[in-house]
């Protein structure tokens, strides 16, 4: 069983395609809770979930052997992750239509992006 | 025969078997253990072994058999010696390859022949992008070495050579299936198989130094129509290349293109024409029509009149209305226009050329039928205009020369 990152892109901070009223919103949150309830169901919903904006991000790093802290997010872009889920799936064909689905459901492009075998995870 | 040409002939012959015994030796060492590159190291090893013991030995009676087993005890040794070093894991992988019932199956017909479908639907599969389809279709199924495939597509050997390690890479990182896809994705995943195919046998046209991709293109269609006997499309590319390449004889003339019009039909190849017909009938009797079964159709037609004035133009029109239905694209809206100069006569065509022109700017054939029918309604100052154009953007040397002849036959009025 390998594992996937399905991750979604905001532009300058919007998301092209987004729900805009609260009709929408509701309908957009039940399509997305019912792949998310899928995905836990077949067993394959790792973790996942919708990120804050950038702005709330704080990167961490050793400068002169002292912890250094800035404000914002690591790389300065338009683009930057919005949410994301990680997903056992046995090859890039099960991945891609988990990824489809969420697709479906959001209205918006997925990066599918494999782990590779470290650490917890294994091929 | 002399010693020296007996020894060529023997050298083409083991060339030959080697093409041939390429894709199918690579396919089944996938099978067998699951990585693309142990599979072609392993099998390029045993080219080298057949071709020193096959000098003398002669080929034997199984060529292809023959590689395969060499190449699997190649792929185990190499694992064994990287084993040592790395313990159980590998160990336990060379034991389930020696006890892997692939080579029982190898024997047999079914297994191998779905190996090599396995492996172009792989090659050719939507996550990788379409340069990388022809450059593993090519190196991986067709047997063509790095460097003719670099050649194939005017970039360096190095460039080549990096481009199938990145797809090669993707492949296993991201775990790309090594399976015929189900029956629900199949003929999708198939339209951009064939397209490849397409694409090979289209990079080997009006080029002599690649007019071995056409032959190549002809080889992989054909075994598709093999492998997927249900799937039309896959019959109508095969009708499609084989019509094509029967005008091959009279396609070019001291190296310049010659337009359908004034071809020599006494040398198209009449044993290419009968089976490309034949195929054509068969898929109109099955009656599931698509874009490769009917840009077959239409060559059907062509090649079916003994004339250019003979031609059945309103049924290729329908044809291309047909074929404009399922490919709405502005190539085949250009095609269709050519087709209807002979029926509603060069004016309708420009005014249809006209509306598409902004679509196919950059496309050197949307300028030289422009030029074609602005000469043919009078307009000599706006068609030399319209091929110098067309000559500017086109890509070879047989186009350049044809469009240099309708430039000189305009200017001597």
């Amino acid at each position: 069983m390998s594992q996937y990152l399905l991750s979604t892109y905001a532009v300058e901070g919007e998301v092209p395609g987004a729900p805009s009223t609260p009709e929408e919103m509701q309908a957009f949150m039940q399509r997305v809770v019912a792949v998310e309830d899928e995905m836990e169901a077949s067993g394959t919903f790792v973790f996942g979930g919708a990120l804050h904006d950038p702005e709330a991000a704080t990167v961490v790093r050793m400068g002169g052997g002292d912890l250094v802290m800035t404000d914002g997010p690591f790389v300065e872009a338009k683009e930057h992750i919005a949410g994301f889920y990680i997903i056992n799936a046995d090859d890039l064909d099960a991945a891609l239509a988990w990824a489809r689905k969420v697709v479906d459901a959001i209205n918006h492009p997925i990066e599918v992006r494999p782990f590779r075998a470290t650490g917890r995870v294994q091929a | 025969m002399t010693a020296g040409v007996a020894a060529q002939a023997e050298a083409a012959a083991v060339e030959r078997v080697f093409r041939e015994a390429h894709g199918q030796a690579v396919a089944t060492l996938v099978r067998i253990f699951g990585d693309i590159t142990l599979a072609e190291d392993a099998v390029q090893e045993a080219f080298v072994v057949a071709s020193e013991r096959w000098r003398s030995a002669g080929i034997p009676p199984n060529p292809a058999g023959w590689i395969v087993r060499t190449a699997r005890n190649r792929a185990i040794d190499e694992l064994r010696r990287s084993a040592r070093g790395r313990a159980l894991y590998d160990q336990l992988g060379v034991v389930a390859a020696s006890h892997s019932p692939g080579m029982k199956e190898w024997e047999e017909d079914g297994p191998v022949r779905d190996d090599q479908l396995r492996l172009i639907f792989t090659c050719c599969h939507p996550a990788l992008r379409t340069e990388h389809h022809v450059a593993l279709t090519l190196r991986l199924l067709g047997g063509l070495s790095v460097e003719e495939v670099a050649r194939s597509f005017l970039v360096s050997e190095s460039t080549m050579a990096k481009r199938l390690v990145r797809a090669k890479y993707k492949i296993k990182a991201a775990k790309i299936p090594y399976r015929v896809p189900e029956e629900a994705d199949l003929p999708e995943r198939l339209r951009s198989v064939l397209s490849v195919v397409y694409l090979i046998y289209n990079t080997g046209l009006d080029d002599p130094e690649r007019a071995s991709l056409r032959s190549e293109a002809l080889r992989l269609a054909r075994a598709l129509v093999e492998l997927l006997p249900n799937q039309p499309e896959a019959a109508g590319l095969l009708a499609l290349l084989l019509l094509s390449e029967s005008r091959m004889p009279a396609r070019t003339a001291e190296g310049a293109l010659v337009l359908l019009r004034d071809q020599d039909r006494s040398k198209w190849d009449r044993t290419m024409i009968e089976e490309g017909h034949a195929i054509v009938r068969a898929c109109i009797r099955r009656g599931q029509p698509g874009p490769f079964q009917l840009q077959a159709a239409i060559q059907a037609v062509h090649c079916h009149a003994d004339s250019f004035e003979a031609t059945d133009w309103p049924q290729i029109v329908a044809l291309y209305d047909h074929l404009l239905s399922v490919m709405p694209t502005p190539v085949v809206a250009l095609n269709r226009a050519i087709a209807l100069a002979e029926i509603e006569g060069p004016g309708a065509a420009l005014t249809t050329l006209d509306a598409i022109a902004p679509d196919l700017d950059n496309y050197h054939l949307l300028h030289a039928a422009r030029g074609t029918m602005l000469r043919r309604l009078g307009q000599p100052d706006a068609a030399r205009a319209a091929f110098e154009r067309a000559a500017q953007l086109a890509a070879t040397e047989a186009d350049r020369r044809f469009l240099a002849q309708q430039l000189r036959e305009l200017a001597e009025g």
